[in-house]
């Protein structure tokens, strides 16, 4: 496990074309481990009939609504919002732009 | 231009042959699942018995396990934080099978948070709890609005949340599975277990609503 919970991170943007679990939205985008949730099989070797090994360690990944959205979300700034994200699509980030 | 003056082959085929019109209300993807369903049972992959005892398991899922483990949360403590923590084994003591899950998390709702669930990536939900998930969450307006406006939707089922409950949108699109444990209503300190069961929508355990108020149990 590279990361604990509290760590910051980015996510990685890669584009690739073939199956991937990580939402193109938080893709570049800043948050925090908030759990770690395990280890599994990586989907992007299971989607083409692999064996999915090893396994890849699984976060829950919280990111501030307005560092996703910016201006576009019009509701509460204390909204967050939360995704499953596998390790090799995570950085180690300094700190949350806009954090003090 | 008479009458018979049209191209031949053009006129409603069903006219002719009544099960063609049957047949061609299959969408193309319902088409190609039942061409897929064929295949596999023709080359021994599965048996049409798999198929159908696949079908019992799942129509025998219902939002009504995820009401029992709320109401049960909402009268035991010790159990909420079972449920919390282990969820699995919380399934385990109510006699709800969740071992078709990889794994669940509950995400309670407080007087200062709501959680929301959705799939932007497909459509996962906890069917082997909750069975098969309604129609809006599957659709492309529910799976886009929900991340960016979740409050917009939520007013569209009829949940106004004020601002100084945080909102936290769960985007279930890996291994996890996620059931909202929705706050007890007010006014219901009399009710049994079982009535309380029944104040707990599918709904409220993606979300979009709270548990319903005693006055709506019938």
């Amino acid at each position: 496990m590279k990361f604990r919970p509290g760590d910051l991170v980015r996510v990685q943007t890669f584009a690739p074309t073939t199956h991937v679990r990580t939402p193109a939205y938080v893709r570049g985008k800043q948050g925090w481990i908030e759990r770690v949730q395990g280890e599994f099989r990586n989907p992007e070797s299971l989607a083409y009939a692999g064996d999915g090994l090893p396994p890849q360690p699984l976060y829950m990944v919280g990111f501030r609504q307005v560092d996703l959205w910016q201006d576009r979300y019009a509701e509460s700034p204390a909204d967050s919002l939360y995704v499953d994200i596998y390790e090799h699509w995570l950085e180690p980030s300094a700190s949350l732009e806009g954090t003090q | 231009m008479s009458e018979h003056d049209h191209v031949h082959g053009d006129h409603d085929v069903s006219q002719h042959d009544p099960e063609a019109a049957e047949r061609n209300k299959v969408p193309f993807y319902g088409k190609r699942i039942y061409a897929i369903r064929e295949l596999l049972i023709a080359r021994g992959v599965l048996s049409r018995e798999d198929i159908q005892r696949q079908i019992e398991y799942m129509d025998a899922r219902s939002p009504a396990n995820g009401a029992r483990l709320v109401a049960r949360a909402w009268v035991d403590p010790a159990f909420k934080q079972r449920l919390l923590s282990d969820p699995k084994a919380a399934c385990a003591e109510m006699g709800i099978d969740a071992s078709g899950l990889t794994e669940f998390v509950v995400l309670e709702n407080t007087e200062t948070v709501h959680n929301l669930v959705v799939c932007t990536l497909c459509s996962c939900y906890p069917r082997p709890i909750l069975g098969r998930p309604p129609d809006w969450y599957k659709s492309f307006a529910y799976r886009s609005r929900a991340v960016v406006e979740p409050r917009a939707v939520m007013a569209e089922f009829g949940t106004r949340l004020p601002d100084s409950v945080e909102v936290r949108v769960f985007d279930s699109s890996a291994d996890i599975r996620y059931l909202v444990l929705p706050l007890r209503p007010p006014g219901t300190e009399s009710l049994s277990e079982a009535e309380l069961a029944e104040l707990v929508t599918r709904d409220s355990l993606i979300g979009v609503t709270e548990a319903q108020a005693p006055a709506f149990v019938h």
